[in-house]
């Protein structure tokens, strides 16, 4: 147990102290949700924002850069949805959830049309109908003090429950897609809350873009079970804009031979962290967690990973590539915990960097704490440049170096993106690092 | 089609060519042969534009331009064309996509329109199979798990797609069995024509029965000690390059 000496309070964490205080005052105070807000506050009234003094937030010091917090936006109307659509990728045949601003546009989601065997409600009125998916929220929360997700918490309020009936193969995907058109800065703390039943698959995709130069804190969180035997592929794609502030946290839970199969790619936002809990809850379950980063100019983009096997048999694959341009700064903090009775674990993790610049930086903490004896466990990290003699021999016949590079990095990144099985997601993925890619070279 | 006069160039500290003068003609095809370490591979590499390489003296003329002022690329793209003696692997990059993006990447250059997908299609196709290069090693990465010999292969596709005016063959047949031998000779000899020179490096005579020069120079440190007809790659075969170590040392 470590002695909480706390600083003074920055002026960030005052205005946010009393801005807790004012939506707990305003929410309707009924029962858990009520609790877990006030839980929330004072989790934060205690801790605060993290510095770089708390282990997990060594390289991301939110203490440091978070200097203010816009107020939250009003429910989109009929002018916010339209500015939104530049900020939401088209995802082929998919069905649409929409959050504006960092609150739910209902005009703008398809909440009846989605596959057959799934549900969604907006969450107020999963937690007003007393809806079990209501009862999930923060259930996967994990015990140790997270900034980001207290704060969610204490907001909570936005966001949308799903639930996929068991045995159900959704034919579509769910597009949950998060844009932040306005030309002022808001915050926006949004929550998902997913169940998907016993032997059920679904493909989920999360996107996050906003408008350039708007300093707007983007908070998202999602809570995930894959019921025994469920398929889940999950893809994610922010690009916020290059002034705002990301937040995300997945906190997963993996029944019986459930599967999980992630792909996150991170290339906007000033300042983003990712942080995901994974948990193998049920034996022989298996998660692939890969991504891709991509940072330019001064930004800052760190991955945190803490990947849980409580029970036998889980296979986990962790695979993060990062390219850094200019002065960016990226961080993958990985840790593959296996409880005592999780024997037979396999777990593989890799973070693998492309420094396109002498002063970007790459921090990378791999941590392995293996309490069972029967596993395979490993990890490794690796950073460099471009291979040179590939880029001669790329250029010799006629690629601009520009270009060159441009396959170069696409190679390298296509090594994590191969692994989406969806072609559609994986055009779609291919697509936007291009997009990237170009506006770097332009 | 190619004059080069007094070149010197180095790596690092290393000076490896010396004061080497060549010239070929248009349509002509020169050969080089000359002992391990003499700066064959250099000479390929400086005139292609790898950047490693310093020209501390000298200049090279291409068509009436300056050769050195251009980068790697536009050195490509106005018809210079180096086959490696160990072409390189690029994993994650498939060799169509890589050859499609050089072909227009060159005729964008010189202000042309790009290739269709099905025109791409169908020049590959009628190209690959004489070169035996099949259909998996067109979608495999470039060069990643080809043999010795299919890179070879590999890179006289690149060159006959991409029909540069200046080719330069590093040993392009070393490592290549009897028949490759041939293949790839046939490949090189129908893109012989009276506007395309060959600069054609190799160790053995026996290319040179295949791909016939005009014109035979021996390198030795850093310079060209010797030119002549085909006959001198037969002398050499015989006596080796005893006879240049005490005069170019
Ligand atoms: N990167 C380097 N740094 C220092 N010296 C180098 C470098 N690359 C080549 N050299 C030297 O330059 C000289 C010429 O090398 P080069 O490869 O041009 O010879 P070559 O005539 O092609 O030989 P080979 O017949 O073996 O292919 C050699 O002495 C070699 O060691
Ligand atoms: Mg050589």
């Amino acid at each position: 147990m470590t002695i909480n000496v706390r600083p003074a309070r920055t002026a960030a964490e005052e205005a946010i102290a009393a801005a807790l205080e004012a939506s707990i005052a305003t929410e309707a105070g009924q029962g858990r949700i009520a609790e877990l807000r006030r839980a929330a506050r004072d989790a934060f009234l205690s801790h605060g924002l993290p510095s770089r003094r708390v282990e997990e937030w060594k390289y991301t010091d939110l203490r440091a850069a978070i200097r203010d917090v816009p107020n939250r936006a009003p429910a989109p109307g009929t002018v916010e949805d339209l500015e939104a659509a530049p900020f939401v990728p088209a995802v082929p045949n998919a069905g649409r959830i929409l959050f504006v601003n960092g609150v739910l546009s209902r005009a703008g989601s398809d909440f009846a049309a989605l596959s057959e065997g799934v549900t969604a409600l907006p969450l107020d009125t999963a937690i007003a109908a007393g809806d079990p998916l209501a009862d999930r929220i923060n259930a996967l929360s994990p015990s140790r003090y997270d900034g980001p997700l207290a704060l969610n918490t204490g907001f909570l309020g936005e966001g949308v429950a799903l639930r996929v009936d068991a045995g159900v193969k959704a034919a579509r995907p769910v597009h949950i897609a998060h844009a932040f058109p306005g030309s002022e800065a808001v915050s926006g703390f949004t929550r998902t809350v997913v169940v998907v039943g016993e032997g059920a698959e679904v493909t989920l995709v999360e996107t996050f873009a906003g408008r350039d130069g708007v300093a707007y804190q983007s908070n998202h969180a999602v809570e995930l079970v894959v019921g025994d035997g469920a398929v889940v592929n999950l893809v994610r794609i922010q690009e916020e804009g290059d002034a705002a502030f990301h937040f995300g946290t997945l906190m997963l839970e993996l029944g019986r031979e459930a599967k999980l199969n992630l792909f996150a790619l991170a290339q906007g936002s000033a300042l983003a962290r990712y942080n995901v809990y994974g948990r193998f809850e049920g034996t022989s379950a298996h998660a692939g967690i890969r991504g891709a980063t991509l940072a330019r100019g001064r930004q800052h983009s760190d991955t945190t990973l803490v990947i849980d096997h409580a029970v036998a048999g889980g296979e986990s694959r962790e695979l993060f590539k990062t390219v850094l341009a200019d002065d960016a700064h990226g961080v993958f903090q990985g840790k593959i915990v296996v409880r005592r009775a999780a024997q037979k674990t396999d777990g593989r993790m890799m973070s693998q960097s492309l420094l396109l610049s002498d002063r970007a930086e790459m921090d990378n903490k791999p941590e392995l704490e293996i309490f069972a004896d029967d596993v395979q466990c490993g990890h490794g990290a690796t950073a460099g440049a471009l291979d040179r003699s590939m880029l001669f021999y790329l250029r010799s016949r006629g690629l601009p170096e520009k270009e060159a590079e441009m396959l170069l990095i696409q190679a390298f990144l296509g090594e994590a993106v191969e692994y989406v099985e969806n072609a559609d997601l994986r055009d779609l993925l291919i697509e936007r690092i291009s997009g990237w890619l170009e506006k770097r070279a332009a | 089609m190619l004059e080069i006069r007094n070149l010197h160039a180095r790596i690092g500290e290393n000076e490896i060519l010396k004061g080497l003068d060549l010239t070929i003609p248009d349509g002509e095809v020169h050969a080089i042969m000359g002992p391990n370490g003499s700066g064959k591979s250099t000479l390929s590499y400086v005139l292609s534009g790898k950047p490693d390489y310093e020209v501390t003296d000298g200049s090279v003329s291409f068509d009436g331009a300056d050769l050195l002022a251009l980068d790697a690329s536009a050195r490509a793209a106005a018809g210079v064309f180096l086959a490696f003696q160990y072409p390189i692997e690029i994993p994650g990059v498939a060799n169509m996509t890589f050859l499609r993006a050089a072909m227009n990447a060159q005729r964008k250059a010189r202000g042309e329109e790009e290739i269709s997908t099905p025109d791409f299609l169908k020049l590959v196709r009628a190209k690959a199979p004489d070169l035996g290069i099949s259909q998996d090693m067109l979608r495999r990465g470039v060069n990643v798990g080809f043999s010795g010999g299919e890179k070879k292969r590999n890179e006289i596709l690149q060159m006959t797609l991409l029909e540069p005016k200046l080719c330069i063959l590093d040993e392009t047949d070393s490592g290549l069995d009897i028949d490759a031998l041939k293949v790839v000779s046939h490949g090189v000899n129908a893109l012989r024509s009276p506007k395309r020179s060959m600069l054609v490096i190799t160790h053995y005579q026996r290319l040179l029965d295949h791909i016939v020069p005009d014109v035979v120079h021996v390198m030795h440190k850093g310079r060209i000690v010797r030119s002549g007809g085909p006959e001198l790659a037969l002398e050499l075969e015989e006596s080796g390059y005893a006879a240049y170590a005490q005069d170019a040392a």
